[in-house]
């Protein structure tokens, strides 16, 4: 119909969908008067009343049928009759409340769990970053090498991909850092971002006070001491100061103008924390530590984005760069050989938590979608048992005219109604989990229920609703009138009519639930191995702290003396067993130095360039983090800058380059020096719990300084009572200095296997639902068969069986039922379990224990459901069940 | 009387185009004009007539109006609106070819 033709009809059709009655009257009268002036042309003509009246009526035909057709000529009667299911629906749900609150717990629990993983994938992978623009269009930036992981990338660089790169908007750095931020008496350690002058611009993020960075306010050495802070720094340490704009706070020992606050509910670009300030990267310095960087293409520090042009492809843009990356290769080889640049989607992130949650991510996609349908097998089924109970009714509306096509309408509006309600539920559900995984994490991870996520789960909510509608209606296909009149059927256990469907979703929901239950079983082995394997160095005593010197303004002569001066007062306090230094923390974020070696006597393969890791570390380090000295001495005081250099290699280290020689007294070169070896030192885990044992050597801090290095204290007291005299000394040091966070090392492990314990938890968690679903779905099916045949049961009794036999019966239907789908769970899990594969520390995906207790468990479990309905059937009164 | 054939149902609407756009009328008048007119060759059903009539409205090609009619009661009254107007010459159009095109064939004179 064309835009006129609805200016006339518009009006016309909503009169026929609101004001029903209305037209209804005017039709009848409509046709009243035809009646009317009809009988009065046939008096006229002279005809006697009589004759009159039932020509007319007779010329007219039936009344009710021209109302019907039109009606239908207004075209809105499949409106009316989908609200007419809709009454009809919302009437049968409330006449059995207890189906209808089970299927919509069901349904919220199916529909919610999804929208929750829904809320996380797109607040912390798809579109991570609140009130940025386009997140579509954003890709992360980092630099690469042959040899090692490190991805970041220079200044320099940074600029001329800005500006020979044609296909892309713009480049935007954004580097993580933090600083001490000391407001009256109370000094804290914050987290904020070292940002190019263009990043609020590029974002499209507009700060609510004052205003963001201007063009040439990256630039210049420590040019531009100005900062943007974020809306909760505002509010919670500035007490909302509508005056902030111009006035000056020091982050570190730097005074800063507040020229901006950030909007409400922007956190920055950062997947895990959210960001307190952000400082051009002219401020670099302060914050960096290691000179200015600006100018130095050699120094790799940045992190950013790059903001794609419409209909650029990252693949586009990744060649794009990868041509400037080879030309800066060939004009600069002194700093840029072997370095290029690449480009990732912002789930892979590689210098935030983004890559290190997707795994935990896809498998929460995929275990929820397994919920999402034991959920809907579950009230499938519990529809097919209403259906049959229904199925007078359905062949008493067939048999007075009702279409098929009309039962199916009515039907899958049912299954609408139901799926909606869980839908809403499934919403609360999200809404309340969506920060769920922060609280497992003790990161900052929010997530997003934006217009997406709704739309997502709307689609799910459809699929529930076909699933959950189609299967009744597809049974209400056999429905025929032939058999309207015969008595209802008194079926044998489970062998009747579509009893196979019924059965076959049973079979799935056991299928699926043992799945999970395997794959929560891998998770759980996994991380028990992890947590309790010895990662070499002792962990439960071991407190981790460190104070922020470089941000605080040390230079390494100042550094040295404070680090001194904090050693001998922690080694003072009461509790305090031993006390060191070391620049990398063991199996934390930070990745240990590397360095080109070289052994006396040890001639390395053509090609080979030997590469060791190693850590910087000061005297009572190895007897404070509990790592032995096999052999040799380990680091003392007089191992300082003016002695000859020395160094501790681990036993790995000994046995490759020394071939089971004592190195002892040998000589190893590290960066072009010589240094001698004074001591080998034990194996342990460096950088993951699942490495195999790799060279490693140690040096003293005083030989290769580093001005913030982590001070590890081992004490036999809890820590709470260690940090507060720790917080006294440092203050009494230096009264702007606070610490960074103190944890126990056993914390700091456990962090690195957090991701895992999170899978663990809600593996566990939705795999615990879905077998109370399945079990849930079995015991239904058990008892509906039961109560089905209570009249052969009764017969097999009076005839002998005892209760024993129909327990049998009964129990070896469900059992059977329960076999098939651990059978096809086996099979489908063995297909799975392979994706779990670099998820599994020392554990096999095909693990025998993970799968024997998943059988164990579900096996149990189908016992106890099908026991209620078995107890029941034992105790049929036979002269009851077959005088009924 | 039989239901009027496809192309009568076809016909029907431009017929009661073209006898509103004469002058608005109620249903049952619209009955008696197509009879008088046609001089009893087309017999359209009133049972048809009505569903007809509500369809044309829907398609806002005619408007119905409750007015007083001779006898000072309200009747329905039906008029062509201005799309109507078009639609009707479209259809007369195509019919007019159509009628011409189908007696040029059967007024072929046999060899």
């Amino acid at each position: 119909m064309s835009i006129q033709q609805w200016f006339y009809a518009l009006p016309l059709r909503l009169r026929s969908l609101f004001r029903r009655k209305q037209a209804d009257q005017d039709l009848k009268d409509e046709l009243r008067d035809h009646l009317e002036l009809e009988i009065a042309q046939n008096l006229s003509r002279g005809m006697s009343p009589e004759d009159s009246r039932s020509s007319a009526v007779r010329d007219l035909g039936g009344v009710t049928q021209i109302e019907e057709r039109c009606r239908e000529a207004r075209g809105v009667s499949s409106i009316q009759d989908f609200f007419q299911d809709l009454r009809y629906g919302v009437r049968q749900l409330r006449r059995s409340p207890g189906f209808s609150v089970l299927a919509i717990l069901c349904l919220t629990l199916g529909i919610g769990a999804n929208a929750t993983v829904f809320s996380w994938v797109e607040g912390l992978l798809l579109r991570p970053y609140p009130l940025v623009a386009h997140q579509e269009r954003l890709v992360a930036l980092t630099g690469t090498t042959p040899d090692s992981e490190n991805p970041e990338t220079s200044w320099p660089d940074l600029l001329e991909i800005q500006r020979s790169c044609t296909l892309i908007d713009s480049v935007i750095a954004s580097k993580i850092t933090g600083a001490t931020l000391s407001i009256g008496d109370h000094a804290d350690v914050t987290t904020g971002s070292i940002v190019s002058a263009n990043y609020f611009d590029a974002i499209g993020v507009r700060p609510m006070l004052g205003r963001g960075f201007q063009p040439g306010e990256d630039s210049g050495r420590n040019a531009h001491p100005i900062a943007v802070i974020s809306y909760r720094l505002w509010k919670d340490r500035f007490n909302g100061d509508p005056e902030i704009i111009g006035k000056t706070q020091r982050f570190s020992n730097v005074v800063f103008t507040i020229v901006g606050v950030a909007p409400e509910g922007f956190f920055g670009t950062f997947v895990g924390r959210a960001m307190n300030f952000w400082v051009p990267a002219s401020m670099e310095e302060a914050f960096e530590g290691g000179g200015y960087k600006l100018d130095d293409r050699g120094a790799r520090w940045v992190e950013g984005y790059v903001r794609l042009k419409p209909g650029v492809t990252r693949q586009q843009a990744q060649q794009e760069i990868s041509t400037v990356a080879s030309r800066l290769e060939a004009v600069y080889p002194a700093t840029n050989r072997g370095h290029g640049l690449q480009l990732w989607p912002l789930w892979e992130t590689p210098f935030n938590h983004a890559s290190t949650l997707r795994p935990t991510l896809e498998i929460m996609v995929a275990v929820a979608a397994f919920v999402f349908l034991i959920a809907c097998a579950n009230v499938s089924n519990l529809l097919l048992v209403r259906s049959f109970a229904r199925r007078q009714e359905m062949t008493v509306r067939l048999a007075i005219g009702a279409g098929r096509g009309r039962l199916l309408k009515q039907l899958l509006t049912e299954g609408l109604l139901l799926s909606t309600f869980g839908a809403a539920g499934g919403m609360l559900v999200a809404y309340w989990c969506r920060h769920a995984l922060a609280l497992l994490l003790t990161l900052y991870l929010p997530g997003e229920m934006d217009s997406r996520v709704l739309a997502l789960s709307a689609g799910v909510c459809l699929i529930a609703t076909l699933l959950v509608g189609l299967v009744p209606a597809f049974q209400a296909r056999h429905v025929d009138l032939a058999s309207a009149l015969r008595a209802e059927s008194t079926g044998v256990v489970g062998a009747r009519g579509a009893a196979w469907l019924r059965s076959s979703l049973v079979v799935l929901q056991v299928c699926l639930s043992f799945v999970l239950l395997v794959g929560a079983g891998l998770l759980i082995k996994s991380l028990h191995e992890v947590r309790t394997a010895s990662p070499g160095f002792s962990t439960s005593k071991v407190l981790d702290t460190s104070a922020p010197l470089v941000a605080a303004g040390y230079d390494a002569p100042r550094a040295k003396v404070f680090q001194d001066q904090l050693m001998d007062r922690v080694r003072s306090l009461p509790g305090v067993e031993s006390a060191g230094y070391g620049r990398v923390t063991p199996l934390g974020y930070i990745p240990f130095s590397e360095t080109p070696i070289a052994v006396d006597g040890y001639i390395p393969s053509p090609g080979e360039q030997p590469t060791v890791e190693y850590n910087q570390v000061s005297p009572a380090y190895f007897p404070t983090l509990g790592i032995a000295i096999t052999s040799g001495r380990e680091f003392t005081r007089d191992d300082d800058e003016n002695a000859p250099l020395v160094a501790i290699v681990n036993r790995t280290m000994a046995a490759r380059y020394w071939r089971g020689k004592d190195p002892v007294g040998q000589r190893l070169q590290v960066k072009g020096k010589w240094a001698q070896v004074v001591g080998v030192a034990a194996d342990s885990k460096y950088e993951s719990m699942s490495e195999s044992p790799r060279p490693f050597f140690y040096v003293p801090l005083r030989q290769d300084f580093d001005r913030e290095p982590e001070l590890y204290i081992r004490t036999a007291q809890p820590p709470q009572t260690i940090v507060a005299a720790l917080t006294r000394e440092v203050r009494a040091l230096d009264a702007n200095l606070a610490l960074y966070e103190t944890i126990t090392l056993q914390e700091q492990v456990d962090r690195s296997t957090s991701t895992q314990l999170v899978a663990v938890t809600l593996v566990g968690i939705l795999g615990g639902l879905a077998l109370l679903l399945a079990s849930v779905g079995l015991y239904g099916l058990m008892s509906y068969a039961v109560s089905q045949s209570t009249r052969e049961l009764g017969l097999r009794m009076a005839l002998g069986a005892g209760v024993f036999n129909v327990l049998r019966m009964v129990i070896s239907r469900g059992l059977t039922l329960t076999a098939a789908g651990i059978l096809a769970g086996i099979a489908t899990a063995f297909a799975l379990t392979r994706l779990l594969g670099g998820y599994l520390y020392h554990v096999n995906p095909r693990d025998p224990l993970a799968f024997g207790s998943g059988l164990a468990v579900m096996m149990i479990t189908a016992v106890a459901a099908c026991l209620l309905p078995a107890w029941r059937a034992a105790r049929t009164d036979p002269a009851r069940a077959l005088r009924d | 009387m039989s239901k009027p054939s496809d192309l009568v149902q076809g016909t029907l609407d431009m017929l009661i185009l073209k006898i509103l756009a004469l002058e608005p009328l109620n249903g049952w008048a619209v009955g008696q004009r197509l009879k008088q007119i046609s001089g009893g060759m087309l017999q359209v059903s009133d049972g048809s007539l009505y569903p007809a009539l509500h369809k044309l409205e829907q398609q806002g090609w005619i408007r119905a109006e409750w007015k007083s009619s001779v006898n000072n009661r309200r009747a329905k009254f039906y008029s062509l609106t201005r799309i109507g107007r078009k639609q009707l010459e479209k259809e007369s159009a195509s019919w007019n070819s159509l009628s011409a095109a189908i007696s040029g064939i059967v007024n072929l004179k046999e060899a």
